[in-house]
């Protein structure tokens, strides 16, 4: 079959053709395009990968401001309860402070109130014997004018004296 | 009257389209049917009915062939150049000189030499001719006992070869400017239709079958791919630049299956050679395993050579047979069966062109990574 047969001229044509296209494409284009195609891929790899990272950094970070916030959140309480603790010492201790200085206060009023007390009476004392002397005497002077009565004062007087 | 509107629906659309294609192939004979009737009567009588008479084995054996000129359309002819070298040297002219005779009974007296062309074929001119005006000898089945001249024509599969190199060099260092131009950008236009392409060929076709050593091979598989998937596409192109039989041409794929063989024995490892001189049988099947390993490594390319020309050739023949029944049947009816099949089997043709070129890529993938495979 004449269809079967190869013609020389085509199988030369097409050799330096189909080698030279080869050649030409494989420089010119194969190689840049392949090598583009391969560096976007790595690109797009390298962007995934790093995409990927900042999520998992983001959870991360999540995770260590949730733990932080309950530290914060926990340091507060602890600060809170220790400053109520404080103000409570301190709010018992003035309470005490002030009830002791309060009694030891009155206990120094009584003191000098008894003190006055026992001055002023001593005062009332001496004023009420000094008066009764004075009015003794003005009685003794008076009644001391007559003999007798003098004589009943002293009687009187001695039976009171027993008395006492 | 507007008609536009007809052309809004997509189904509307093709179905026009090919009401168009099918009142071409209606009228035109219908012309000339009436034209003729009034010839016929005259000239009726004068011609003997058999050599008018349509061969259609010849006639799709003939477009399926190589020419020494294009024929464009009706009696235009672009002559092409012949390059022939001869007993005496390089003889050079337009194969317009031929007149387009195909019988060999034109001879041509070039260099000092005389040619006649028989059936796209030059041959040396006998010195007389024979009883049908013939300047060769012919055997009972037609064919030349003369003698040919080493034919380095450019024909008209040549200048296809030529135009498409050109369209693949365009198309190729164009996406590859794209590259550099966009500099890490996703791909736009020319590139993003043919990167996919690319991709396709890289990711299914050469790493599957060459594993980590596909690198090397890929500027061959990348090229045999386009080359083959375009030139079965622009012969599908009925009219110029189209309409050459590239691909179904044997010297093609005998020159493409050949590169294929040299890359498998260039690029065969001991594995591969172990594989078929001492293959792991007892000694006494060597008698006949290595003869048929041996034939094995020449019947892989050959099959590809066959399968590619094969498949496009049956294409072509395909489709020239059933436009051919229309003139076989002499009947413009016929279009109405043979010109919708036509057109099946041309979209058929399409992705035949791209199934080819993908299994001749695959296969050589194939052959080449069975030939480098490494065996631990």
């Amino acid at each position: 079959m004449e269809l079967l047969v190869p013609e020389i001229g085509l199988v030369v044509f097409q050799t330096i053709a189909f080698l030279l296209l080869m050649f030409i494409l494989a420089k010119f284009a194969w190689k840049p395009v392949l090598a583009a195609i391969k560096e976007r891929e790595q690109t797009i790899d390298e962007a995934l990968n790093k995409a990927e990272l900042a999520k998992q950094e983001m959870v991360r970070l999540a995770a260590q401001n949730e733990e932080s916030m309950k530290e914060a959140r926990a340091e507060r309480d602890l600060i809170l309860k220790e400053a109520k603790n404080l103000k409570d010492t301190i709010v018992n201790e003035a309470r005490v402070q002030a009830q002791t200085e309060g009694a030891k206060l009155i206990e120094k009023a009584k003191i000098e109130i008894e003190n006055q007390k026992k001055a002023a009476l001593a005062e009332l004392k001496n004023q009420v014997s000094s008066l009764s002397l004075d009015i003794a005497e003005r009685v003794l002077r008076s009644q001391l004018a007559d003999q007798a009565k003098q004589q009943d004062l002293v009687a009187a007087l001695l039976k009171d004296v027993e008395l006492n | 009257m507007d008609c536009s509107h007809v052309f809004d629906f997509k189904v509307n659309r093709l179905t026009v389209v090919f009401a168009l294609f099918l009142a071409f192939f209606f009228v035109t004979p219908v012309l000339y049917a009436q034209e003729d009737t009034s010839k016929v009567t005259a000239t009726a009588h004068a011609e003997p009915e058999a050599e008018k008479k349509f061969n259609l084995g010849k006639f799709a054996l003939h477009h399926i062939a190589d020419s020494h000129s294009w024929h464009v359309i009706g009696d235009t002819y672009i002559g092409l150049p012949v390059m022939l070298y001869t007993n005496t040297g390089l003889v050079v002219f337009n194969s317009n000189d031929f007149h387009h005779d195909d019988e060999a009974k034109l001879v041509v007296e070039k260099g000092g030499q005389r040619f006649v062309k028989l059936h796209e074929k030059i041959y040396y001119a006998s010195e007389a001719a024979n009883e049908h005006g013939q300047y060769v000898e012919v055997d009972e089945n037609h064919h030349s006992l003369n003698k040919r001249p080493l034919d380095f024509s450019v024909t008209k599969n040549v200048c296809t070869l030529l135009i498409s190199v050109l369209v693949i060099l365009a198309v190729f260092l164009k996406v590859a400017n794209g590259y550099k131009v966009r500099k890490g950008l996703s791909p736009k236009g020319l590139q993003s239709w043919m990167e996919p392409i690319i991709l396709f060929v890289r990711d299914d076709i050469a790493k599957p079958n060459l594993g980590h050593k596909y690198e090397r091979f890929m500027p061959y598989l990348l090229t045999v791919f386009f080359f083959i998937w375009f030139n079965n596409m622009l012969g599908l192109i009925p009219f110029l630049p189209g309409g050459a039989n590239l691909t179904g041409n044997i010297a093609v794929t005998v020159v493409l299956a050949s590169i294929t063989l040299i890359l498998i024995l260039v690029n065969g490892n001991k594995y591969y050679w172990k594989h078929i001189f001492t293959p792991d049988v007892p000694w006494w099947l060597y008698i006949v395993l290595v003869p048929v390993e041996i034939i094995g490594i020449f019947t892989k390319p050959i099959a590809l050579a066959i399968r590619l020309f094969a498949n496009i050739t049956a294409g072509h023949i395909l489709v020239l047979a059933l436009i051919g029944l229309i003139f076989v049947f002499n009947s413009v009816y016929v279009s109405f069966v043979s010109v919708p099949f036509a057109l099946f089997i041309g979209a058929i043709e399409l992705l035949v062109a791209f199934i080819q070129a993908f299994i001749f890529t695959i296969l050589s993938a194939l052959f080449i990574g069975m030939a480098i495979e490494e065996h631990h």
